[in-house]
Parts: C-alpha cells; sequence; structure tokens
C-alpha cells in the first residue's frame, strides 16, 4: 500500500443541519474510493456539479475536514491521525492547497509576499530571511512570476488570473509531492484559465508534483487529466483512465454531461433525456441518479448500483453495465 | 429593434470613474439571437442594464441613448427610450438576471411573487383568471405546476431558473435580455436551459440577447456574437464568421484558448491582464496584450468598422474595408 500517493478508502461524510435532536442528515460523500499511484506524477480530475461533494472531498483530503467514516491515507499513512499516521508537519509538507477565491487566499491586509514568507518559515521550517527568500524567488520563477515585481503588492494590485498564479506559487514553496486544487480556475477568466491549467502540466513535468484537480469544467479535466472521477450525489459514480472514460463512458451521467457540454464550433446534436425534474425521491438504497436517467429499469429505483469494474482500470457505479444483473 | 448609439455608461466609485462600457454603438435586429461575450469587467452584463434601463447608482448613462423600434397595432412606428422602455418592463422588454436566487424572495412561495410581477400588466381581469393562465403556460413548458407552492430554496437551481424564463416569457415580451442566465448550473441542466431558450425564442419570433462568458453557449444559441472588450465593442458578425474568420486579435485569441474534447493539443492563453477601467489606456484597450500591436494603436483608439457586409470590428489592422480578396 506504501506506494501509493494518495488512498482515499471508502471515505463517507454526514453534516447534520440543525440541531441534533430532529435535525436532518445530509449524506455528502457516501462511500468513496479513489486512489492515486506513487510511482509517477499523475493528475486526477474530480469531475461534478455544485452538490456533488467534491469540495467535501477536497477539504477531507486536505485535513480541514474529518471523514465520518473511511480512512485518507498519503504514503500509506494516516491523514486523520496524527499520531499514529501522518503529523501535521509531514502532512503539510506533502500534501498543499490551491482554492477557488485567491482574493481569500490573500487577503488585502498585507502585502501578498507576507502570506509567501509565512508558509516558508511555518510550513517549511525555515529560519533566515535570506533562505526564504531564495527558496519564494524559486516558486514564483516556477511560475512565471518575479519576486521583485510581486514583492510588496497587494492582492487586489493583481487580476484574479496572476494571483491565481501566486497561490500556485505559494503551493509550491514546501515542495509538495500532491497540490489538491478546489476549482482552481472557475474564477478565472478563459484567455488566462488555460495559463493556470498549464501551470499544472508544466509543474507535474518538471516538478514530478501530482494534482487532484476537482472542477465542474469537464474540457479543462480533459485537457490535463491522466484520470477522471465523475461525482454525482456524494458517490464516485464513474472512474478510469481520462481518455478510456470520455471516448466510451459506463455510466450514464458521464454520458450525459459529455454530450452537454457546449463546445464552440460544434453543435449539440440529438435530445438529451430531461427527467431532471423534482420527481419522487428514490428509495434511499437506490440510484441517486435513476430519477434522471434515460436508461433507468425497475431495479435501479429499488437497490443499489454494483460497482462495477472493467479492463483497463475503469469503473462505475450503475446496473447497465451489468445488463440490470447484480453481479 | 433596438438601437445603442454610442453608449457611455460608468460606475461612480469613491476611487473614482470606473468607464464600464465606452461610446458602444450596435443594432440589436427582430427575430434575432445575439449573444454578447467577453470576459468579466468587459461590460456586457453593464451594458445589458443600460438597454434594460435598469441603471441605479453607482452606475450612470454618462452619454449616449438607446431607443426601440416598434410596431403599433394599427402599424405605425413608435419609438420609445428611457422612461417608456420602464414602463414597458415585462410585457415589451424582459429581463433574466444573474442568479435566480438574487430575484426570488426566498420567503415568499413561487406562485405569488410570479403573479404579483406579471399581475401588473393589465390584461387580466382577475387573479383567478390570472392564476389558470400561469399554470396554463408552465404545462405548456412541460414545468410541474407544483413550483408555484414551493419556495425558492425548495427548488433546485435548474428548476428555479426554468421558472424565472417561463416568468420573463409569460407576457410574450418582444425582447428578452439574459444575463449569464446558466452560470453555475451544471452542463446537463444548462444544455435544457439553452435549448428551452432557444425554443421558445423560435416559437415567439422575438428578440433574445444573451450575456455570456462561455463561446461555446453562445455557439449553440446566437445567430450573431457581439465581442466586448474592457469596455469597447471589439467586433460583431454571424457567429459562423466569427468561428471561421475571426478578425481582431482579441476574439482571435479567446478562441485559441478553448480546450475542446477530443483535442490533447496545447493551448496558450493571453499574457497580461485587462486594464482597469479607472484610467484606461488612451488607444486601443487590448494593445498592451496585443501580439500585433503597432505603433497606432496606443495612440487612437480604433473605430469601429464594417469590414465586411455584417461583420464589424474596432481594430487598426483593418485601415480600410477591402472588396475581394480577404
Amino acid at each position: 500500500m506504501t506506494d501509493q500517493l494518495l488512498s482515499i478508502d471508502r471515505v463517507s461524510r454526514v453534516f447534520t443541519i440543525g440541531s441534533i435532536i430532529g435535525g436532518t442528515h445530509l449524506q455528502a460523500l457516501e462511500d468513496v474510493t479513489l486512489s492515486m499511484d506513487g510511482s509517477r506524477p499523475t493528475i486526477l480530475s474530480v469531475v461534478g456539479e455544485s452538490g456533488c461533494g467534491k469540495t467535501t472531498l477536497a477539504r477531507i483530503v486536505l485535513k480541514m475536514l474529518e471523514p465520518s467514516r473511511g480512512i485518507v491515507r498519503v504514503d500509506g499513512k494516516n491523514v486523520h491521525d496524527a499520531r499514529r499516521g501522518l503529523s501535521d508537519a509531514q502532512f503539510r509538507r506533502t500534501v498543499q492547497p490551491i482554492f477557488q477565491n485567491p482574493f481569500d487566499t490573500f487577503s488585502g491586509r498585507k502585502p501578498v509576499e507576507t502570506y509567501l514568507y509565512q508558509t516558508a518559515y511555518n510550513v517549511c521550517g525555515i529560519k533566515t530571511k535570506d533562505e526564504a527568500t531564495q527558496v519564494i524567488a524559486a516558486a514564483l520563477e516556477s511560475v512565471g512570476l518575479d519576486l521583485r515585481i510581486v514583492g510588496g503588492k497587494y492582492s487586489y494590485q493583481f487580476s484574479g488570473g496572476e494571483l491565481q498564479r501566486v497561490s500556485v506559487a505559494r503551493a509550491l514553496i514546501p515542495r509538495p509531492r500532491l497540490i489538491v486544487a478546489d476549482e482552481p480556475v472557475s474564477m478565472i477568466d478563459a484567455s488566462m484559465k488555460i495559463n493556470i491549467v498549464n501551470l499544472f502540466l508544466q509543474l507535474k513535468q518538471d516538478h514530478g508534483i501530482s494534482f487532484v484537480y476537482i472542477t465542474h469544467d469537464l474540457s479543462t479535466a480533459y485537457y490535463v487529466s491522466d484520470f477522471i472521477a465523475i461525482m454525482y450525489r456524494g458517490s464516485v459514480v464513474e472512474y478510469g483512465p481520462l481518455d478510456l472514460v470520455l471516448a466510451d463512458p459506463l455510466h450514464p451521467y458521464t454520458e450525459l454531461l459529455l454530450r452537454s457540454v457546449p463546445v464552440f464550433g460544434e453543435k449539440w446534436t440529438g435530445e438529451i433525456g430531461m427527467s431532471d425534474l423534482e420527481t419522487r425521491e428514490y428509495a434511499l438504497a437506490a440510484c441517486k441518479f435513476a430519477p434522471r436517467c434515460p436508461y433507468r429499469r425497475e431495479i435501479c429505483a429499488q437497490r443499489r448500483p454494483p460497482r462495477v469494474e472493467r479492463a483497463g482500470g475503469r469503473e462505475a457505479l450503475c446496473f447497465k453495465p451489468t445488463d440490470y444483473r447484480e453481479e | 429593434m433596438i438601437r445603442i448609439q454610442d453608449v457611455k455608461a460608468s460606475y461612480f466609485t469613491p476611487a473614482g470613474e470606473v468607464q464600464a462600457v465606452d461610446r458602444v454603438s450596435m443594432s440589436i435586429l427582430d427575430n434575432e439571437v445575439l449573444g454578447i461575450a467577453g470576459e468579466s469587467g468587459c461590460g456586457k452584463s453593464t451594458l445589458i442594464k443600460v438597454i434594460y434601463q435598469f441603471i441605479e447608482p453607482p452606475l450612470r448613462l454618462v452619454s449616449g441613448r438607446v431607443e426601440a423600434t416598434t410596431r403599433t397595432e394599427t402599424g405605425e412606428t413608435a419609438v420609445m427610450d428611457g422612461a417608456a422602455l420602464r414602463k414597458a418592463w415585462w410585457q415589451y422588454i424582459s429581463y433574466i438576471p444573474q442568479g435566480s436566487m438574487s430575484v426570488l424572495n426566498p420567503v415568499a412561495k413561487v406562485g405569488s411573487q410570479f403573479l404579483d410581477a406579471v399581475g401588473k400588466s393589465t390584461a387580466f381581469k382577475n387573479r383567478e383568471e390570472l392564476y389558470s393562465r400561469v399554470t396554463g403556460y408552465l404545462r405548456e413548458l412541460d414545468l410541474p405546476v407544483d413550483v408555484l407552492k414551493a419556495y425558492p430554496h425548495q427548488l433546485s437551481g435548474g428548476m428555479r431558473q426554468r421558472v424565472i424564463v417561463a416568468l420573463a416569457t409569460f407576457l410574450h415580451p418582444k425582447v428578452i435580455l439574459a444575463d449569464e442566465p446558466t452560470t453555475a448550473l451544471d452542463v446537463v441542466v444548462q444544455r435544457g436551459i439553452i435549448t428551452m431558450l432557444a425554443q421558445l425564442q423560435r416559437r415567439e419570433q422575438n428578440t433574445l440577447v444573451i450575456v455570456s462568458h462561455d463561446m461555446g453557449v453562445h455557439y449553440q444559441l446566437a445567430r450573431r456574437m457581439a465581442i466586448m472588450y474592457a469596455g469597447k465593442l471589439v467586433e460583431l458578425a454571424e457567429v459562423g464568421a466569427i468561428v471561421e474568420s475571426p478578425l481582431h486579435p482579441y476574439t482571435n485569441l479567446l478562441i485559441g484558448s478553448l480546450p475542446r474534447i477530443g483535442d490533447h493539443a496545447r493551448r496558450q492563453g493571453i499574457g497580461g491582464a485587462p486594464p482597469s477601467l479607472l484610467n484606461p489606456p488612451p488607444g486601443c484597450r487590448f494593445a498592451p496584450r496585443c501580439p500585433r500591436a503597432m505603433a497606432a494603436c496606443q495612440a487612437a483608439d480604433p473605430p469601429p468598422l464594417e469590414y465586411r457586409p455584417g461583420h464589424f470590428v474596432a481594430c487598426h489592422l483593418y485601415g480600410e474595408p477591402r472588396t475581394g480578396g480577404a
């Protein structure tokens, strides 16, 4: 197991809304299992719509939230057990985050470089200013920025795209092996979005950094990833090597997503099942996608879909590939 | 037809005048879908507000005008602007703003909000008649009538947006303005809403103006596209011409930066960032980022020009309309 950089092992998370008595439970994640091989750097995209649980998953992997059940391991060590597993310091040197809004990462009260020095001192344990400056300058250089220009500037003096570049540089300071990026380009304009994504490809190649790229945008996910996980209402409904999954999806939701991406220069063809109207809730044990699924059969509304495995390391949570039989 | 004449609209903030839309002119035709594209801060949402005459401080119309020419029942032409356009909200022109949650009152049921909004029209004798027309219209659009009894938060984002579209089209307005109507929705729901808008437009033969940062959305829906950059209209043409032969360097680079599923080729973004609209640079606002910038670009603001029939561009590369050739 130690050759896995990241392993998410049957992770679930339940939120209680309201008081414990009389409150409702929300199953944000249900039995999510994913892993990333540590032998070579890879990019895993986690794709899903808002409310699918992808941000909850990111927060759990980033140690900002405890799972209700299941274990997250980095280098084979439990992330949420600092005593027997991975210590805080080890964790932060191995795994670094990038968030959606760079203006949250760098508040406007202090110059941006202050946050970079904080990371160098607190996360890397660097003691002298000279050494910190060197490390920060190198990190900025990796993302095409210059400390002499960035230094002293406040966040509001940057555009969103530039500032997100600085947050990538901040994440690089401890020389992590894994970066978890939660919707890192969703607030960035199209013409600069691709530059950030290109940076991930370059850092994977030149620095051997792996990425978990969490997004709702299938086009950029296609552009960067080696592997892709599609999430729907708290579950990973399909996973596999990118090209295999997108060339011939196993799960109807993946298929529907692909057919719905608006491509510039290519008209949508056919029609899609728009059965996403609020219909009666299916039994908890049923497939959550069934109410919207154009291929649903009776069994989908009654039983939990099986996890089917297919050649090439592909998986799907669906009755359709099994010809509607329980395997 | 709506004529936008030399519109300049700014936000007057403590930091100064943000010139969000700067001397934009264009005509929006009857029975067309016009897409307005551009990145955040390009002025596309502000322009929509000006067309709708929804101009509240700190936004101010500094100069220029918007006028709508319509035919009355007797066949005469009538021209509306300013206050007249505001009086014709819902009936002549309606607006689907960004973020459906922000238009619906969270503590009132959808049905009563619907009736309040369209009930101001005098076309209905009483609330019962109005109610039955509303339920009939929802059924026509394949929407469950139950939504009227729900509070906004009880509906999914996609359903809320469909209700807003129903509301905006209920009185059969001649012009519908939609500002990022599908942003923040997942792509499957987005396709459903775009398809719904397209069907309604075909049925009503009215004018739909859609603002979106997503070039793919425009391609699915629009007949003509306007590209804005830093408050300026830089290009306007039929969608086919924008795809096949974009003229402005910004349009070219923007299209070149879009990743496509099924194509692993490396893409490049545009270096730099749009200028501050507090103090925009003289000359062309794209010049600082433009790989084809020349001395003239810093000196003077390029005027819009009809380079080919129906294909407008504002760029010094296209000094004079050419015939033959290009």
